[in-house]
């Protein structure tokens, strides 16, 4: 299990929850500030979530599970991310793909062991007419080729 | 300040922008203008612009559709029109700021149209162009033309006059309004507006609420991004009308948390609402009191179904619930809630601005007004389009999309995403309204319009999607749950060649079921791309089951890559490139593929020159290759340099 190893973490939380009045329909924007501070949902994170909303642990932790949004695992610096919608599918995102898996050396839902690189396939970024597009943290890149992929992420096939 | 005091200093600043003596340079920076590289664009903007010594005013616009020839900037310079250029890049720009600002050449080769009134010698109107021509737009009014981050610049044309005028008659008379322009839901159902409306303001209670469904899940769909990136009061103001017809106090929108941009101007437009009196108690003076809060979606696609939006926004797992009760009776913690999609809301505006009238003499008899298409895939003219109803399928693929590229033949036209079809040719000529589209098997959904070629598998295509509905199925009811895994299985088994001849009569049967046994649109409708697809293209279906052969050429298990003697000229470009290194040969050698250990990525294809072509894909098929390599005996190609 995860603990609070990092001694700021409590406090980091706590600034959130202290934005928040304790009304139980802020459950879910309390993780997403808290993912967004941790870059996952440590199972501390996520009991103190429960007391502060005076909510059942099994809750917060079967809401969280519902969410595709919510990570479990602490995830990369850079967050790669896959379009995998209809326009991309059609245009060739399945190699682009397998380009970055090469590149990277990591499946979707994994990070390096660096914690460097995490990657992640999402249904739908909305960019459809610059399919096949591939987002890099907030950076969204459109027309994507496979030799765009090293173009962007730099050659990590060492890693 | 009153409504018309801030109108007049709206219009009087729009006004002084117009006639400023100085140029003005919109560029298109929505998230697509961004990804096609707007950013390095609106950098050397500013670069030239110090260099040179101009001053300029600069805005950044929301998308004006055109997609395809992004980044788009448009100029105007003191008494000309509006000019906007495609495909724009860093290296043109000081070329073109010193060609058309200092030089006053507009360049005509380069623009694409003029937008508004004048005319400009060379340079074709940009809205008479077969991409635009048979565009009307209504929802999209002011995307791509006005600066999404200035209240004023909505006001000054025409915004909030719709909510002035509502705000004097009787709630229920907007009602009426509504019902008179034959608005119907655009979040794909198609249900009444009006109608709707009046369910929830005649349901009894005091609290009420309003919601603005943004959770724009259909891959394939980008409509509701675009009109909150390039117009968001157009929305909100719809929001504002339909909450004084309903009686509703306060008002969620519920947003995709894919969409950073748009909610960044979302919550820009909330605080000017403020700022103005449009937002909060007493709206202008009226005793309209109205709140509004965004609530960021988290990544479940079923979460776009109203009863699994409200158990989101309350802070629960987003799962459905049997209706009735329907929301406009209990909704929202248990009270009257009326929900509509941002498209929706956009029209409302317009109909209260313009007159239900107007509106109803656009569209066809049962479906009014105007639909928006993301028009993606293989497609020419990919872009945000928005179009009479009741246009034809190939109106919009031909004359506004431009066809398909390269050449190809058109396979099929998917509508709906995840939830509609795949019409094939002999469907061009139906006309896109609710009624022919559910008829033909598919569904109008949000919007989505994903072209298909002959290079895209149909059984593929409807794999992807099962593979879609399966992963996002929320697990409540067992059809669907289990019926999309088995469904996705079958579907898995034909593309990898072990299909069996009873497999396509069970995938009816299932999904039979799965439609039946469901309780929300996501269950009811995710057989659907797979019924069209057997429906309309069942012989690709059997060349997969029987023949063990994928037409078009995408399924790996059933295509092989193979280098022809004749043609390979030993060069070693695909010997290197392998990344499983299975091609063997030697300098002028014929090289060949281990077929045992290929493991048909294509590179070899995509490496192979052009002049040589001495590697094809088939399916279905052995072609007579040597098996170990031998010397080269074809001659050069005289078409080499």
């Amino acid at each position: 299990m995860t603990t609070l190893v990092e001694a700021d973490t409590k406090e980091k939380l706590d600034e959130i929850l202290s934005h928040h009045s304790g009304k139980k329909d802020e459950l879910i924007p309390i993780l997403q500030e808290a993912q967004e501070q941790f870059r996952y949902l440590p199972s501390e994170v996520m009991l103190q979530v429960a007391k502060f909303l005076r909510l059942p642990e099994s809750v917060v932790f079967g809401v969280s599970t519902f969410y595709a949004q919510f990570k479990f695992f602490p995830t990369g610096k850079t967050m790669v991310k896959l379009c995998r919608g209809t326009a991309c599918h059609v245009r060739g995102a399945t190699r682009i793909l397998e380009e970055v898996e090469k590149n990277l050396g990591i499946k979707p839902g994994e990070t390096t062991d660096d914690l460097e690189y995490s990657l992640e396939t999402i249904a739908c970024f909305g960019s459809c007419a610059l399919a096949p597009v591939m987002v890099v943290n907030n950076n969204v890149y459109g027309r994507m080729t496979p030799s765009k992929v090293t173009k962007i992420l730099g050659d990590n096939k060492q890693r | 300040m009153t409504f018309d005091e801030i109108q007049k200093q709206a219009i009087a600043e729009w006004g002084a922008l117009e006639h400023s003596d100085k140029p003005r340079i919109f560029i298109g920076s929505a998230t697509c203008g961004r990804a096609a590289g707007a950013g390095p664009v609106l950098e050397a903007i500013n670069t030239t612009l110090a260099q040179r010594n101009l001053k300029a005013t600069i805005t950044q616009v929301g998308c004006i559709g055109l997609c395809y020839t992004e980044p788009l900037v448009d100029i105007i310079k003191p008494n000309r029109p509006r000019i906007c250029y495609g495909n724009v890049t860093p290296e043109i720009i000081p070329q073109l700021i010193e060609d058309y600002i200092i030089n006053d050449n507009p360049r005509p080769d380069l623009a694409l149209g003029t937008i508004g009134e004048g005319s400009m010698a060379g340079i074709p109107k940009l809205f008479e162009l077969p991409m635009l021509k048979p565009q009307v737009r209504i929802a999209l009014r002011n995307c791509g033309i006005i600066d999404p981050e200035n209240i004023k610049h909505y006001i000054a044309n025409g915004g909030y006059t719709g909510l002035m005028k509502a705000l004097g008659m009787a709630p229920e008379t907007v009602i009426e309004e509504i019902k008179k322009s034959g608005l119907r839901g655009r979040g794909g159902a198609g249900f009444p507006t009006g109608l709707k409306w009046e369910f929830c303001r005649k349901a009894p209670g005091t609290v009420k609420y309003v919601i603005c469904n943004a959770d724009e899940g259909d891959p394939g769909a980008f409509m509701d991004r675009s009109l909150l990136e390039g117009d968001p009061h157009a929305v909100l103001e719809g929001i504002l009308i339909g909450a004084y017809a309903i009686g509703a106090t306060d008002g969620y929108i519920y947003i995709r948390a894919e969409y950073p941009l748009a909610i960044q101007r979302l919550k820009l437009a909330l605080q000017q609402m403020v700022e103005y009196g449009l937002l909060g108690d007493n709206i202008l003076g009226s005793n309209l009191s109205f709140h509004i809060k965004i609530k960021e979606g988290a990544g479940a696609f079923v979460c776009g179904e109203e009863t699994a939006m409200m158990a989101s926004i309350e802070g629960k797992r987003g799962m459905p619930r049997s209706r009735p009760p329907f929301p406009a009776q209990s909704g929202l913690w248990g009270k009257p809630t009326n929900i509509n999609n941002v498209e929706t809301w956009a029209n409302v505006s317009a109909i209260m601005q313009r007159g239900a009238d107007w509106y109803a003499s656009y569209g066809s008899e049962k479906s009014k007004g105007t639909k928006t298409f993301a028009l993606a895939g293989k497609i020419n003219r990919t872009g945000l389009i928005e179009v009479p109803m009741g246009i034809s399928l190939k109106e919009i693929v031909h004359d506004i999309g431009g066809d398909i590229p390269g050449g190809k033949r058109f396979k099929a036209v998917q509508t709906g995403g995840p939830s509609g079809g795949c019409l094939p040719v002999s469907h061009l000529n139906l006309p896109v309204d609710y009624e022919s589209l559910t008829e033909a098997g598919s569904i109008m959904g949000s919007g989505g319009m994903v072209v298909i070629d002959e290079d895209t598998c149909i059984v593929d295509i409807a794999r992807y999607f099962l593979s879609f509905t399966q992963a996002e199925s929320c697990g409540k009811c067992v059809l669907c749950r289990l019926g999309t895994k088995q469904m996705l299985d079958i579907l898995e088994n034909i593309c990898n060649g072990k299909g069996k001849l009873e497999d396509i009569d069970l995938l009816l049967d299932v999904s039979k079921q799965i439609k039946a046994g469901s309780l929300c649109a996501l269950g009811g409708t995710a057989p659907n791309p797979v019924l069209t697809t057997i429906r309309y293209f069942r012989d690709e279906y059997e060349a997969h089951i029987n023949e063990k052969r994928c037409p078009a050429l995408v399924c790996t298990e059933l295509i092989s890559y193979y280098i022809l003697p004749d043609k390979c000229q030993g060069c070693g470009i695909c010997l290197r490139s392998c990344p499983s290194e299975v091609i063997s040969g030697g300098k002028r050698m014929v090289h060949v593929i281990d077929q045992d250990k290929c493991i048909k990525c294509g590179t070899c294809l995509d490496v192979c020159p052009d002049r040589f072509g001495a590697v094809v894909k088939v399916s279905g098929e052995e072609i007579e290759v040597p098996r170990e390599p031998v010397p080269v005996t074809a001659s050069k190609p005289n078409t080499e340099a």
